[in-house]
């Protein structure tokens, strides 16, 4: 069963990014580019099934311009086979997003895809949703355990309440929550390992996809700030604050 | 223009969360249309037709939405939504599970967790973890947006009298099975539509010690929540999260028990009205946020608060 993970390259977790003065988007100059948190996860999880023999093969996906080759390597190192770079400047959108990787899929005739729940930069939580119905694959976001056995995908998700179960039919698309699995660190010998494995191009005219966007963003602003606040110097006071000024309690 | 609302329901209550995307598509539309899609739901449906504001309510009672299963749901709702300008959900963790499909179904863009209608086709959405607020343009001629209930008010859930129509079609797409639930069951409110909410993090050590927290919950009629890294060490089950990852929560008390303050969890309560903050260590960030913070012992301070409440 061959395995695709899609590898997002995203604003790394720790830099708190702030918009530009004049509101036309986010400054990103300069700043620490890393693999999605969830996709790394997502990465993992396929490399433990390649492990176990479920999967033969597993095949790391990148869309975005050409940096997004660091990601796809970080992806290799920690133990994808190959890699595939879908590269285009175009800004790409969840839609579009899952069209090329419904391509890839189709191509490549992948039985199983993983993704993040969501990318920390966007925060759309969509990609994989879309790629499940445009792809007609059975969907299992928000995993926290994934069980495949005899051509069936089980699947335990974070909902609101608690945890639900789903059995799945193959092909499917998962997507991963953060406690689905705890990422390996890459060792230098795999570091080194990954510089050699294949890493292919496409572009979306190859893949047949129109990337247009559909949502134009004319804004971005700082969001409103916390004026400052006081500290208290005794639970007593804090009870007071609470009942008499603030009057919450 | 008229919008769809997708309830949120359990098939014999609505779910709170469903009032607030309702005052959203009113801001969007002039006429509000609610589809409550389950199975044995007529009771949801009824309390959907109550909702001020909304003129009619769909009901598609069918076992194959039994669950909410997303082929099923986004089928069903792709089908229906070919007869609105824009549907909307609240961004619960069912909606996020299938919204993106009914998008993709539509082949159109889902707008995701909006705070903020400007006008029908251009809303404000938060982010890089809230740091960033966009103001973002659809082009498509249908909207599928999903909305951040701590962005808008509650409409009232009584005063409405909406026509029920029922719907006949049957979606069932035979993907998946649903296999079992494991919900915690609580007397408390619900996380996110709490008015007090009392968080524990890292600092609290333990599962066990949350009970210090419980001890304050009780007195104040508050929801019990927690940082990434207490579910992730197990003090508590995972639909406890709040953050950018977790659940987005804006009571009008927060209090922040041994929580250092990451920007990915200010991302889910920033918005709180009023923010408290117990911690140790005096630098720690939490503190930037809180409008009352208290340099302290969780261990002491804990259960001076729940004895003095
Ligand atoms: C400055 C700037 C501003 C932007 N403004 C907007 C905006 O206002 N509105 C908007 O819709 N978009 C905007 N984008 C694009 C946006 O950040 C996302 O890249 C895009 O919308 C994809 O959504 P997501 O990654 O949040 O999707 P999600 O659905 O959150 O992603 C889930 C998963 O899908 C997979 N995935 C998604 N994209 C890729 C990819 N390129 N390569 C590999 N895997 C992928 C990953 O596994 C990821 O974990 C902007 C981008 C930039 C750089
Ligand atoms: C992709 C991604 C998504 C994430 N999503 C979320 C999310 O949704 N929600 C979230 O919360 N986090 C999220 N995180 C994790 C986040 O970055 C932080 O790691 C996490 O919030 C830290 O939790 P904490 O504050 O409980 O722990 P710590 O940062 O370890 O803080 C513990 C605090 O407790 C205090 N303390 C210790 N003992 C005592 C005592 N006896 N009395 C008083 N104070 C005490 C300490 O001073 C410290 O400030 C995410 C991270 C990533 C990478």
């Amino acid at each position: 069963m061959k395995v695709l993970v899609a590898v997002k390259r995203v604003v790394d977790y720790n830099v708190k990014v702030r918009p530009k003065s004049d509101g036309s988007g986010v400054d990103l100059n300069n700043v620490k580019m890393s693999v999605n948190p969830f996709c790394e996860i997502a990465v993992e999880e396929a490399v433990r099934l390649r492990e176990k023999g479920v999967a033969t093969e597993v095949i790391a996906v990148s869309l975005g311009d050409k940096s997004c080759q660091e990601q796809i390597r970080t992806a290799l190192a920690l133990g994808a086979d190959r890699g595939i770079l879908v590269e285009t400047d175009a800004e790409l959108q969840p839609l579009a997003v899952a069209k090329l990787l419904k391509a890839v899929i189709e191509r490549e005739g992948v039985q199983l895809a993983i993704l993040g729940k969501q990318s920390i930069d966007g925060d759309n939580n969509q990609t994989g949703q879309m790629l499940s119905a445009l792809a007609g694959m059975s969907q299992g976001t928000f995993a926290s355990k994934l069980d495949i056995a005899d051509g069936k995908a089980t699947v335990t998700r974070e909902v609101d309440g608690g945890l639900q179960t789903l059995e799945l039919s193959l092909p499917a698309v998962i997507t991963s929550d953060l406690r689905l699995n705890e990422p390996r660190y890459a060792s230098l010998p795999n570091i080194m390992k990954a510089k050699k494995k294949p890493l292919d191009t496409l572009t979306p005219a190859e893949l047949g996809v129109d990337v247009t966007p559909r949502v134009k963003t004319l804004k971005v602003s700082p969001p409103p700030e916390r004026k400052a606040g006081i500290k208290v110097g005794s639970v007593e006071e804090l009870v007071d604050k609470l009942r008499n000024e603030a009057k919450v309690i | 223009m008229t919008t769809l609302v997708i309830a949120e329901h359990s098939n014999t209550e609505l779910k709170p969360a469903t009032l607030h995307a309702v005052t959203a598509a009113q801001q969007i539309g002039s006429e509000v249309h609610v589809l409550v899609a389950g199975a044995g739901c007529a009771e949801a449906a009824a309390a959907a037709s109550r909702i001020a504001g909304v003129s009619k309510v769909l009901v598609a009672d069918n076992a194959a939405y039994a669950t909410q299963l997303a082929e099923n749901m986004s089928a069903l709702i792709a089908e229906v939504a070919t007869a609105y300008d824009a549907v909307l959900a609240a961004a619960t963790a069912g909606a996020k599970n299938v919204m993106p499909r009914v998008a993709a179904l539509l082949d159109v863009a889902q707008i995701s967790e909006i705070t903020a209608v400007i006008s029908a086709d251009t809303f404000e959405r938060p982010i890089y973890a809230g740091n960033v607020i966009a103001t973002v343009q659809s082009t498509d001629a249908r909207k599928v947006i999903t909305v951040r209930a701590t962005g808008f008010d509650a409409a009232s859930a009584e005063g409405g009298s909406a026509t029920i129509e029922a719907l006949s079609s049957a979606h069932d797409a035979g993907l998946s099975r649903f296999i079992e639930e494991r919900v915690a069951k609580s007397d408390r409110p619900e996380l996110t539509a709490a008015r007090v909410v009392v968080s524990g993090g890292r600092g609290m050590q333990n599962g066990d010690n949350f009970k210090l927290l419980e001890a304050v919950a009780d007195k104040l009629n508050a929801a019990v929540g927690a940082s990434r890294a207490a579910v992730d060490a197990g003090f508590v089950p995972n639909d406890y999260q709040v953050g950018q990852t977790g659940k987005i929560v804006a009571p009008d008390l927060y209090i922040a028990v041994g929580i250092s303050g990451a920007i990915q969890h200010l991302a889910g309560m920033k918005d709180s009205k009023v923010i408290v903050a117990i911690n140790k260590d005096p630098d720690a960030p939490i503190f930037q946020v809180a409008d009352y913070g208290l340099v302290a012992d969780l261990f002491q301070a804990v259960p001076e608060l729940s004895s003095s409440l």
